[in-house]
């Protein structure tokens, strides 16, 4: 076997496994949005989500006890930081909420960790934070009152609310 | 709540010599409870009608009261009053012991009341019906629409005087209020006496309001509301009903607590996505930052010495608990069992923390001690939280949920009891769902 022989099989093994590595992502994401739209634990669906424009969703979700903002939720927040660079004089309160299978008062903190981890990052794309309240619900306003994953998945969330 | 008066008529105070008398061992539970005749109060014919009082059932119903608080403990098992072998008058004179011995009752209560001139007069008595002896004989004067109190204080000292511990009847438990359906829920703060009668509400149910705790010296409240949207930590004086904003922080406060001296607050305090443990100094309003740390410092609980604070951290990845000197330093983390813990109460002995323990999916309310060894686990559920204790360190009282349906439908919140021994896990009584419960001090005292 010569050197070009080898590499050109080598390359042909690196798309066999990227093809199966590919395969097996797609089949694990078609499980999850089979058991209800929902990856790792972040929920991915639309179900609850509402709109600040078309096309601008107005939250995004997040893992049990986290705060940091997926791929999805960055670019979600990203579309809303256009719609506000686009009407300037409009202001938000970003809701920020946890489930209920955490105690009460940490609750509170995380939510309010939330609401600023969405905060942030609409900062970081030019949207001045003095546009921008935070407001922490904890567990107290689940939008989905079904004790379940899916639902839970569903309330942890920062929500991004027009005020004028 | 009108002044209670209390008068201790000290011809009538015999506390026996320490031999051979009864002495009810708290430390097991209720395996063995103790058999107790409460006998009704008899009520003196010469006693004067009051309005919306029924004077003439009235030394029954504080029997009844009496009773009840005997049978929550766990630890008495009061007999049924058919098998009573003497009328209350003749009984409070003197009993027949060895009659009372034969219904199998160990200790008995007898007492008689008069009404006149707006004044109830109550005296009672606790007898040794092994040895007997007459162990407690105390006198009371107060307003007849205190009646209640009355059975409560006469229970607090018998269950002083046969477990040797302080009691915690004539107490009231403060709590958040539930109605609605769960994703619409309705909160209001009420108050009710520790045996579930007189529940009052304190707010309208207008704005969200969370996990009210009493100042262990007095009955001051401090709690979190939504009021205008702007979560805030208030303070409260449940006699005037007054109100006002503890300090001035521009974001969330949340979490209070009192000082063990009832001087100042604890709390958190959130801003930027981080929240950090303040005091505020009720008298001269002076606030003091208590931690720095970029993660959630929440759930302060002084230690009853006030040299120590236990709180909640999320500092090592997930909720652990912590304890530290009360200015902030010398922290250590006390939990490293399975699972992750939460709301940290130290206990007014001082010498165990309860919490909420999350492992697997259930949780959990358990004491420690104050290093975070000996952890012992009372009681597991779906979900429970917020333990807090009763003024002599001897219950906890907290709150439980339900799993709930498609559309909330099967959801509750109730408040539950449970001995620290892990014994007598029982229901408490409220007119709504309930939660966040917190236990007053003695009123009495």
């Amino acid at each position: 076997m010569n050197l070009g022989e080898k590499m050109t099989l080598q390359k042909n093994l690196k798309n066999i496994l990227l093809v199966i590595f590919t395969t097996l992502i797609l089949s694990a994401c078609s499980t999850a949005k089979k058991s209800g739209d929902i990856d790792g634990d972040v929920y991915t669906g639309k179900e609850t989500v509402e709109y600040l424009a078309s096309g601008v969703p107005d939250r995004v979700f997040f893992a049990t006890n986290k705060s940091s903002l997926t791929t999805a939720s960055r670019a979600t927040l990203r579309k809303q930081a256009t719609f506000l660079r686009k009407n300037k004089d409009l202001n938000v309160t970003i809701e920020g909420h946890a489930d209920e299978r955490g105690t009460r008062e940490y609750n509170l903190a995380l939510g309010e960790r939330r609401a600023n981890a969405a905060r942030d990052y609409l900062m970081t794309y030019g949207i001045s934070g003095k546009r921008i309240s935070v407001i922490s619900y904890g567990k107290e306003k689940p939008v989905n009152p079904k004790s379940s994953p899916i639902s839970w998945s569903q309330n942890r969330r920062s929500v991004t609310v027009k005020v004028n | 709540m009108k002044k209670f008066v209390l008068i201790l008529i000290s011809s009538l105070i015999f506390i026996s010599k320490a031999y051979a008398l009864i002495q009810v061992d708290i430390t097991r539970g209720n395996l063995d409870p103790l058999p107790i005749a409460v006998s009704p109060l008899h009520v003196d014919p010469k006693s004067e009608k009051q309005e919306d009082l029924n004077v003439r059932e009235l030394g029954e119903e504080i029997s009844k009261i009496i009773e009840k608080n005997f049978k929550n403990t766990g630890l008495f098992n009061p007999l049924k009053k058919e098998a009573f072998v003497q009328k209350p008058d003749i009984a409070h004179l003197k009993p027949r012991f060895e009659d009372w011995r034969l219904i199998k009752a160990q200790a008995l209560v007898t007492g008689k009341l008069l009404v006149n001139k707006d004044k109830l007069k109550v005296e009672f008595r606790l007898w040794d019906l092994t040895a007997a002896k007459e162990m407690v004989a105390l006198a009371f004067t107060t307003t007849p629409s205190n009646w209640r109190r009355v059975a409560h204080i006469i229970s607090d000292k018998i269950y002083e005087r046969l477990t040797g511990e302080e009691g915690y009847f004539d107490t009231r438990i403060i709590y958040v209020a539930e109605s609605g359906p769960k994703n619409q829920r309705v909160k209001k703060l009420a108050i009710m006496d520790q045996d579930g009668s007189n529940t009052k509400y304190l707010t309208l149910g207008n704005e969200l309001v969370l996990t009210p705790r009493f100042n262990p010296t007095n009955q001051m409240v401090t709690y979190m509301s939504y009021f205008r949207n702007m979560p805030r930590v208030y303070l409260l004086d449940i006699e005037t009903g007054t109100q006002e904003v503890v300090g001035n922080f521009p974001g969330m406060t949340f979490a209070p607590r009192f000082s063990p001296d009832g001087k100042k607050i604890i709390m958190s305090f959130a801003k930027d996505g981080n929240s950090d443990i303040y005091t505020m100094d009720l008298n001269s309003r002076v606030v003091e930052r208590i931690t720095e740390h970029s993660s959630i410092d929440t759930s302060p609980s002084f230690s009853p010495d006030g040299k120590f604070i236990a709180f909640n951290s999320d500092r090592s990845g997930l909720q652990q608990i912590y304890v530290m000197r009360s200015d902030g330093s010398n922290v250590k983390r006390v939990t490293f069992g399975k699972g992750i813990y939460g709301t940290p109460v130290w206990s007014p002995r001082g010498d165990l923390i309860a919490f909420t323990k999350m492992h697997k999916g259930r949780f959990y309310i358990g004491v420690m001690r104050v290093d975070g060894t000996g952890e012992r686990l009372l009681t597991e559920n779906y979900y429970q939280e917020a333990p807090s204790w009763s003024p002599n360190g001897r219950v906890l009282v907290f709150y439980r949920e339900t799993k709930a349906g498609e559309k909330g439908e099967g959801f509750s919140a109730k408040l539950w009891s449970i001995d620290i021994t892990g014994y007598n896990e029982r229901r408490l009584s409220t007119k709504t769902d309930a939660s966040d419960p917190s236990w007053s001090s003695l009123l009495s005292k």
